[in-house]
């Protein structure tokens, strides 16, 4: 009986869920199918991804759903936001959850490898640092001998601190929390000497302090986060049109397309690579599926790289993060998109 | 003595009544309530004072943070500046600006705001659903909770907006319930039934037909096992049950598009993933224990019965789903049940959730029914056998309805405990009060920082709403125990 | 017809239809259609299972338990460093889980009993305090307890810091220091410490052995003495003294050793950043017993309450016109009737207490499941071994107290005759 009535619960559940789509094979035709990108995102990140009082999502991951999803359908709208905790993103990923994921995710081996995912590029690179009150009179991470470090748990950000007070031949005293919020009240309420996460992580909580100014940020970064989206592995041209999406908002940036200029720009650019890249001349979208406009609607949706950059998590907000590594490769900065041919 | 004597003066017998006197001061009034309740022993007294000082750290420590709050402000800064500004440097404050932009976000998460009048419909159409049920026992009980209800909706449905013609659909829909209260109760029943049909609809949308169908696919079930019944009563159930999975897998979607097409009633299609706030944690709990429920009493049963195999079937579930924490069936829920559905299935998460904390609650529903069935008096099962009613008979006509009745309390209980653990699904990132929309309200950046004031205002909802379930369970237990006396 | 005695009814022969109407042979099909359904339904779930895993490319494999965990725990039992293997970090995260149930079991049941007694007390100010507290803590989710009274916790405690300088604080007691990060509370010390124990890495001081097999011995010998006073009583009428001699037995044994090791309480001392000597108590622990405690109690204060109006006054009255003396009426007439009631239900709370102190998360504190079915899952991508073991795991803790429940019931229970 409790068989069957189980049975029972799983079949009437599953009609009204209504079968689901395969998990695998083309990402491409689902999407199309379904007119809906489902894209992975952080469930509230300042400045990354966070949901505002009338549920509309901004943030500068969000914004690569949205070029994406300008790509493939046409709307940058049509995007169904999923959160994903920590713990459950690249389940939700390899499951089919999601099309996509763009999670400030950062890009280690055994998860290209071992967890059969893909990265597709690498849309902000950061790296792990301290915040300490200033009171504390540290300079440098390399003075925080002894010290009591408030750390998000599961994180790779654990990790890193573990090995670099080990490379160091320091000592430290964790105390482990569980999600910004609770790091912020403990590092204001004194339970801890300093506070580690990603350095973007730490600009924005700085900057919401009632007085920012008696925090600093130490000069070191301990780690190397290279954070980007991901796509499940095995569908290659799903991974390329993600990846490619990408390089596009990079290489706009670089060519200055704007998106107040590409109208003008696809019409009477030059540049044999804008050229090529807004479907002026060639038709490289047809190598992956999308049509020859794909590029230049990715742009539309929220601007290039550069302007998705300032209008999120850039010096003129609140955040004020600086491009720094994440300036073009003219700049000095790492930003590199692979060349439209 | 002679009793005609009366001459002689008897001093020691009272001719009038003394007048009474006034109590002692000790006794009387204030003083003697307090002597009495407060100060009767120095272990009292001691008492006493230690409530007080409990009492006056409280209100000394929170008293100033609540007077000094903040309603309406833009963001965390602007609210520390007004505190600073009004009540000087370094005073602390509330800033209860963040429920007052974000309330809505914490009662219904994202769903879409213009159907606001749909969720706080649902819940308002609850109470005329539960009525019959939870209420049954008193005309007067049911009349107050169905115009508390009523009032409670419509303070909801102004707060948030909605349009008048649902208001006035509502108020009318509360009307004729309070008839129906009065003069056939009975009738109220079938509104029970139809409630988690019209639930569904109303709260994801979409035709109405799919959940009718749904509903018509019980009823056809119903319908070959009364036909059978005569002639293989043993074939019924059983033929029953491969009815309404014939009708669930083939007829039901295809009827349901046909009759759409004919006449589409239907509502703008919200997804699961738009539920959230209180809205997803009553969801969550009223579903869980409505399913949990049938599931419990078969539970119950099968653990009762002897045949032995049924038995530790039983007893495996139950025990294996109480012995884990909760916290780890929703793990499973979130990245364990992909795993195990056939590959492509792709579940909704909240659909999960709600099959993990049905089996999950069910595995403590069986135990408390259990207690009710063990409760009975074994005369009571002997009578049954005795009118010759066979186990179905006995357990519908006899058994149940007692052993149900007596569960009541442990049953609201049970709720109350399920309905606070919806909390825990906020740590597999849906979007319950607690943490879920409080992380991602402080992920905006003008909200980023505050702490106290969403957990008050989140914790001042929970406690009226598993307050008022623990009152009523509370005056059903007193009210069932006068009535086996 | 009529000359043959008529046999019993004879048993009519075997026919299919009587798999389902016979009521004998109906029970038997029906547990093989159970059971077959239940097999495949089981059989179901492993196969898809096995074919999504396959799919994924992934096995299932607990070898990554062997390998090197690489993060830190804030608490721990036995020794441990980010460079042991995953194995050893759930094996802290369990005592972890323990070490907070069992704390959390003895002061909730501390608070609870007491709690429960005052709400009948005749003080009307204490006793409504007392309603406040449990129904505010009986209506509210743990989640918000743990997150809120972790961060009163540190709100309202000092830094290690203002132990230090012209105004210091001063330590409470003067041997425990609350502070923002932990509870710094003094550690027993030996002189002349007789070393450890070592079993692997796992390091057990001998004193501690030596003293709990003292106190068992102790025990072993009460039980003796008591039962020969027992005996004398029932045959002379009198009752030989022996308090003395079970004074003297837990006693005796505990001074003897700490004079024959110089032991001595280790006071902790500020020093750098931090406290040093002694024991430092983490917050996230301190915190997550208190709300667990609080919590817990105040469904324990229920049951008492419930417990002591359950026993009839008619009991006590009946003790008394016995002759029996009050601390005798409620030893042998009132407590062993509360207990029964009050009993089987705590034991659930103390089931429930372990099964929340799951939630340590909130605040940080690795327990099984902020390390196993966490950081572990989490680093190792093995969600499907990881969260089935930390099951397996609370199953098997949950199973060994409801097993000493029935025990206990079976022993209490009413004889029925």
């Amino acid at each position: 009986m409790k068989t069957s009535v189980f049975l029972g619960v799983v079949a009437a559940s599953g009609l009204i869920a209504g079968a689901g789509l395969a998990a695998e094979g083309d990402t491409l035709a689902t999407v199309k199918s379904r007119g809906e990108l489902l894209c992975g995102v952080n469930p509230g990140l300042v400045g990354f991804a966070s949901p505002d009082a009338n549920g509309n999502w901004t943030g500068f991951d969000v914004a690569l759903c949205k070029a994406v999803a300008a790509a493939v359908l046409g709307d940058p709208t049509k995007v169904k936001y999923v959160p994903l905790t920590g713990q459950t993103r690249f389940t939700g990923l390899a499951s089919g959850e999601v099309d996509m994921l763009s999670r400030n995710s950062t890009w280690t081996f055994s998860r290209d490898t071992d967890l059969k995912l893909d990265f597709a590029g690498v849309n902000y690179y950061d790296g792990q640092g301290f915040m300490v009150p200033k009171s504390l009179g540290v300079s440098s991470a390399k003075e925080l001998d002894g010290a009591t470090i408030c750390i998000q748990t599961g994180t790779t950000t654990e990790l890193n601190l573990a090995d670099y007070f080990k490379a160091n031949n320091m000592s430290y005293q964790p105390v482990n929390i569980d999600s910004n919020a609770e790091g912020e009240q403990q590092y204001m309420a004194g339970a801890c000497d300093a506070y580690t996460t990603d350095a973007s992580g730490l600009a924005a909580t700085r900057a919401a302090f009632a007085n920012p100014d008696q925090h600093v940020i130490l000069p070191e970064i301990i780690s190397k986060e290279p954070l980007g989206p991901m796509v499940r592995h095995g569908d290659n041209n799903w991974g390329d049109i993600v990846r490619w999406t990408l390089y596009a908002l990079i290489a706009a940036e670089e060519y200055g397309v704007t998106s107040a200029n590409i109208e003008e720009l696809s019409k009477s650019s030059e540049n044999p690579e804008v050229q090529r890249m807004l479907g002026t001349t060639d038709d490289l979208g047809a190598m992956m599926g999308l049509d020859k406009e794909w590029a230049k609607r990715a742009i539309m949706a929220g601007g290039n790289y550069g302007e998705i950059f300032a209008a999120t998590i850039g010096e003129q907000t609140p955040i004020g993060l600086a491009r720094g590594l994440n300036a073009q490769w003219t700049q000095g900065g790492l930003m590199y998109a692979m060349p439209f041919r | 003595m002679s009793v005609t004597d009366t001459t002689v003066p008897t001093a020691y017998v009272r001719t009038e009544m003394l007048p009474p006197r006034a109590a002692p001061m000790q006794r009387k009034g204030a003083l003697g309530w307090l002597r009495e309740n407060l100060f009767s022993n120095w272990f009292n007294t001691v008492l006493t004072v230690l409530g007080i000082a409990i009492i006056w750290w409280f209100v000394s420590h929170f008293w100033p943070w609540f007077a000094h709050s903040v309603w309406s402000a833009g963001s965390l800064r602007e609210c520390r500046e007004i505190i600073a500004a009004t009540w000087g440097e370094g005073a602390s404050g509330a800033c209860f600006a963040v429920i007052r932009e974000r309330w809505h976000q914490y009662l219904f998460g994202f769903y879409p705001r213009a159907e606001y009048w749909r969720p706080v419909m649902t819940i308002g159409l609850m109470f005329i659903a539960l009525a019959p049920v939870l209420f049954s026992v008193s005309a007067t009980i049911r009349r107050r909770v169905l115009a508390g209800g009523g009032l409670l909706t419509m303070i909801l449905m102004a707060i948030c907006g909605v349009p008048l013609w649902s208001a006035m659909l509502m108020l009318a829909l509360f009307g004729v319930a309070l008839l129906l209260a009065e003069y056939a109760p009975g009738r109220l029943l079938w509104f029970t039934v139809f409630y988690p049909v019209l639930g569904v609809w109303l709260l994801w949308g979409g035709s109405l037909w799919s959940p009718m169908m749904v509903l018509a696919g019980l009823a056809a079930g119903f319908v070959v096992a009364r036909l059978l019944a005569k002639r293989a009563p043993g074939l019924a159930p059983f033929a029953a049950i491969i009815t309404i999975a014939i009708w669930w897998a083939f007829i039901s979607q295809p009827l349901a598009d046909a009759l759409a097409g004919v006449l589409p009633l239907s509502l703008l299609h919200v997804t699961s993933r738009e539920f959230g706030g209180f809205l997803l944690a009553i969801v969550i709990g009223v579903s869980g224990i409505t399913m949990s429920l049938p599931l419990g009493i078969v539970l119950a049963l099968a653990r009762r019965s002897d045949m032995p195999l049924i038995k530790t079937f039983a007893v495996m579930f139950i025990e294996f789903i109480r012995g884990v924490p909760l916290i780890s069936l929703l793990f499973v829920a979130s990245t364990l049940l992909n795993y195990f559905m056939p590959p492509g299935t792709n579940f909704d998460i909240i659909l999960r959730v709600i099959i993990m904390v049905t089996i999950f609650a069910a595995a403590y529903m069986a135990e408390v029914i259990r207690g009710g069935l063990a409760a009975l008096p074994k005369g009571q099962y002997e009578a049954a056998d005795s009118l010759g009613l066979d186990y179905w008979q006995a357990q519908r006509l006899i058994i149940l309805p007692q052993a149900l009745k007596i569960s009541i309390p442990g049953i609201v209980g049970t709720f109350i405990g399920m309905f606070k653990d919806t909390t825990l699904v906020g740590l597999i990132g849906l979007y319950e009060p607690l943490k879920g929309i409080s992380d991602f309200v402080r992920a905006d950046f003008n909200w980023k920082g505050i702490y106290w004031e969403p957990f008050v205002f989140v914790g001042v909802i929970f406690f009226v709403i598993c307050f008022s379930m623990s009152r009523y369970s509370m005056y059903l237990e007193r009210r069932l125990s006068r009535e086996n006396r | 017809m009529n000359d043959s005695v008529p046999a019993g009814p004879t048993a009519p022969p075997f026919r299919l239809s009587m798999l389902i109407y016979d009521r004998r042979y109906r029970s038997l099909t029906f547990q093989v259609i159970v059971f077959i359904l239940v097999m495949s339904l089981f059989w179901w779930l492993v196969s898809n299972t096995i074919e999504n895993l396959s799919r994924l490319g992934k096995d299932i494999n607990f070898g990554f338990l062997f390998n090197r965990a690489g993060y830190d725990i804030p608490q721990q039992l036995i020794p441990y460093t980010s460079d042991d293997t995953h194995l050893r970090a759930a094996v802290v995260g369990l005592l972890n889980t323990l070490l907070v149930s069992v704390l959390g079991c003895v002061a909730a049941t501390i608070l609870g009993v007491t709690v429960g007694v005052l709400r009948l007390s005749r003080n009307w100010l204490f006793a409504r305090l007392m309603t406040i507290y449990v129904e505010t803590f009986r209506n509210i989710p743990l989640l918000l307890w743990i997150l809120i009274i972790y961060a009163i916790l540190t709100e309202i405690t000092p830094a290690p810091r203002a132990y230090q300088g012209e105004d210091a604080r001063q330590l409470f007691l003067g041997l425990i220091a609350p502070t923002n990060r932990y509870t710094a509370i003094p550690a027993f010390v030996a002189e002349r410490s007789p070393g450890m124990l070592h079993l692997g890495r796992i390091a057990i001081p001998w004193l501690a052995i030596l003293y709990f097999a003292c106190l068992g011995a102790a025990i072993v010998i009460r039980n003796r003495i008591n039962a020969r006073a027992q005996r004398i009583q029932n045959q002379t009428g009198k009752r030989p003294v022996t308090w003395w001699v079970n004074l003297a037995l837990f006693v005796v044994p505990p001074v003897v050793i700490w004079l024959a090791f110089g032991l001595h309480l280790d006071v902790p001392e500020l020093a750098g950043f931090n406290f040093k000597g002694g024991i430092n108590v983490d917050n996230a622990l301190v915190a997550l017993w208190l709300a667990l405690t609080l919590y817990t109690a105040a469904f324990i204060a229920e049951i008492t309450r419930a417990g002591i109006l359950s026993v009839s006054k008619g009991q006590t009255e009946a003790a008394y016109s016995l002759g029996l003396r009050p601390n005798r009426t409620m030893n042998l007439v009132i407590l062993p009737q509360a207990l029964r009631v009050i009993i089987p239900p705590l034991i659930s709370q103390y089931l429930n207490l372990t099964k929340n102190s799951s939630l340590a998360i909130a605040v940080g504190y690795m327990d099984l499941r902020g390390t196993l079915g966490g950081t572990t899952v989490n680093q190792t991508g093995r969600e499907m071994e990881g969260i089935l073991l930390m099951m397996l795991v609370y199953l098997a803790i949950s199973l060994i107290i409801s097993g000493g429940m029935n025990l206990y019931n079976r022993r209490v229970a009413l004889k029925e005759r």
